[in-house]
């Protein structure tokens, strides 16, 4: 399998990432290699094979559903690129 | 002051030698004189360094001291560290001040350690030479033409050019032990979920691991027993009793198994640098350890699953910096969408991109059979390649890394050349097992580091056979010339 630039905006499209014209031809070169060095997982025959997706076999802990956390806002909404009345402001998204 | 051990110092600093504030000058001093040429630090905060110090000394002062206790350590910039600014190597965080301290950084601010600075780093910890950070590339103080590996490449440089007396990592698919065998030191890997990942920046959640980087297995030793420990406030970390890494450093190995896989010396390693390691493995033999052959028949597959899982979850990871609630936005736009297209573009560099365009085909519609569940599996036929090695022997050596430091640039153009440096290291990720590397010896004036992984919560073995080599070797002692 491999991989061409209308898949390559697909993806970008995707992944809320602009990929230029004048970056789509690296991106395209480099993805298909990259993508070359995963297939050679299709040699080998894993049919039986249970997925793993944690190193370790436990399971998740659950707890109380208590206020841990203390109140950090007035410290986190400076952070934000523009923040007004305690609020994140983005561009307008319903009319 | 330079060149001691971490017992060493805090010996010196219980006996009143000199204080912590004297200590954390002395090297904020070298910090300053060659990070310019190392680039080893992103932000070194000379008055809040020495506040920490001065708090320290006054625990000192009224008997209160625990052994890292006035210590300056460096943290990789990976580490969220109350009203620092934590950038993780990214353009996106150029200007994040965190609201909070990671559990790591809490943990050594609970002993009272000073945090020296937060160190450079490959972006978001993508990268095996630290190039791919926004604040610039990072020197390896062995040869400033080359580079220190990556990703923890900041502390690496600082730990190598002793600008601190020990530093903090993270190792995704091998960013503690390729740095430290590139730079010529003692890097450790703990088990998956022994040390908590609150507060870590997240790159690939069910690989990453934060783990010590210093000059000896000791060192590490006395490091890991501060990082360690259950988290509540992180779902993957382990509920284990605290152990001690310590005590058992001087046990015998008379006996000890040494399992070296036969995919470790095939294609890709060096001449020079297995022969290294395998004088390395001789001494092990003279110091009364038996060499067992093993084999690992799917490392070759680690590469390619790991390319597959790490992106997958770097994808989903990344997917918080739009521009919203933190971090960059860009400057121009008309609606929301057009500022989350910009802002991502812009704000993370190239290897960054691209490998969240990666784990975002891998997991989209169509593909997600072929390539993230194979690649489960995968992890899987390498994890029990593991146990059934483990059946024959306690610890596995081999090689950190294929070669020693590449020159700057060389493999800057070609990400799947940069790949193949984690080509020892990425397995050990992939079945959650602690790894460590030390130093082996050199070729041609650049360090080589022997690894060393151990079955899992087998940390206090692994630095057990490290610290019986270091005692019987001085590698782990050299230093690069010319960082006066």
């Amino acid at each position: 399998m491999s991989i061409n630039k209308e898949e390559i905006s697909k993806i970008a499209h995707l992944a809320r990432i602009n990929v230029s014209q004048e970056e789509a031809d690296q991106v395209e070169k480099k993805l298909v290699g990259i993508l070359a060095l995963i297939e050679k997982m299709q040699e080998v025959d894993t049919d039986l094979i249970e997925p793993m997706s944690h190193a370790l076999n436990i399971n998740q802990r659950l707890r109380e559903d208590n206020v841990t956390e203390k109140d950090i806002r007035g410290k986190s909404l400076p952070l934000a690129p523009h923040a007004e009345n305690s609020l994140f402001i983005v561009p307008q998204v319903i009319e | 002051m330079l060149n001691l051990s971490l017992k060493e110092i805090s010996q010196a600093l219980e006996r009143k030698k000199f204080t912590s504030v004297e200590l954390t000058q002395f090297f904020l001093n070298r910090v300053k004189k060659h990070n310019p040429s190392l680039n080893a630090f992103i932000t070194i905060d000379e008055a809040r360094s020495l506040a920490m110090a001065e708090k320290s000394d006054q625990l000192i002062q009224s008997g209160k001291k625990s052994i890292l206790t006035g210590i300056p350590i460096a943290q990789k910039d990976i580490f969220c560290a109350d009203e620092w600014r934590t950038t993780c190597g990214s353009k996106m965080l150029e200007n994040f001040i965190s609201p909070y301290d990671a559990t790591v950084i809490q943990k050594f601010n609970e002993v009272g350690a000073v945090n020296l600075g937060k160190t450079n780093m490959d972006e978001f910890a993508m990268g095996s030479s630290n190039e791919t950070s926004y604040f610039g590339p990072v020197k390896n103080p062995w040869n400033l033409d080359c580079v220190p590996g990556g990703s923890s490449g900041g502390s690496a440089s600082a730990v190598a050019a002793r600008l601190a007396p020990a530093a903090t990592g993270t190792d995704t698919g091998g960013s503690i032990r390729q740095p430290a065998s590139l730079c010529g030191f003692t890097g450790l890997k703990p088990t998956y979920g022994l040390v908590s990942r609150y507060g870590m920046i997240a790159f690939a959640s069910s690989l990453d691991q934060a783990g010590p980087m210093a000059i000896s297995a000791e060192d590490c030793g006395l490091m890991l027993e501060v990082m360690t420990g259950h988290d509540n406030k992180d779902s993957t970390s382990i509920e284990r009793k605290k152990e001690n890494y310590t005590d058992s450093l001087n046990d015998e190995i008379k006996g000890l198994r040494i399992g070296v896989p036969k995919e470790f010396f095939e294609d890709g390693l060096n001449a020079d640098v297995q022969k290294v390691i395998e004088e390395a493995l001789i001494q092990y033999e003279k110091l009364g350890a038996k060499i067992v052959n093993i084999s690992l028949p799917n490392n070759h597959l680690a590469i390619p699953a790991y390319y597959v899982i790490a992106p997958a979850e770097a994808s989903s990871n990344l997917s918080r910096y739009d521009g919203v609630r933190y971090g960059y936005r860009t400057k121009e736009y008309d609606d929301l969408t057009e500022m989350y297209f910009k802002t991502r573009q812009e704000g993370f560099g190239d290897e960054v991109k691209r490998r969240i365009l990666i784990g975002t085909y891998v997991l989209s519609a169509g593909y997600f059979d072929a390539y993230y569940l194979k690649a489960q599996k995968i992890r899987r036929l390498i994890s029990d390649d593991f146990k059934v090695a483990y059946e024959k022997c306690d610890v596995i050596m081999g090689p950190s890394a294929p070669s020693t430091a590449f020159k700057s640039g060389e493999k800057q153009e070609n990400p799947l050349a940069m790949y193949m440096q984690d080509i020892f290291t990425i397995s050990t990720n992939l079945a959650g097992l602690p790894a460590m590397s030390i130093p082996a010896g050199f070729v041609d004036g650049l360090p080589v580091g022997l690894q060393l992984i151990g079955n899992h919560f087998e940390e206090a073995k692994i630095l057990n056979a490290a610290h019986i080599f270091q005692k019987n070797t001085d590698w782990h002692l050299h230093s690069p010339k010319g960082i006066d």
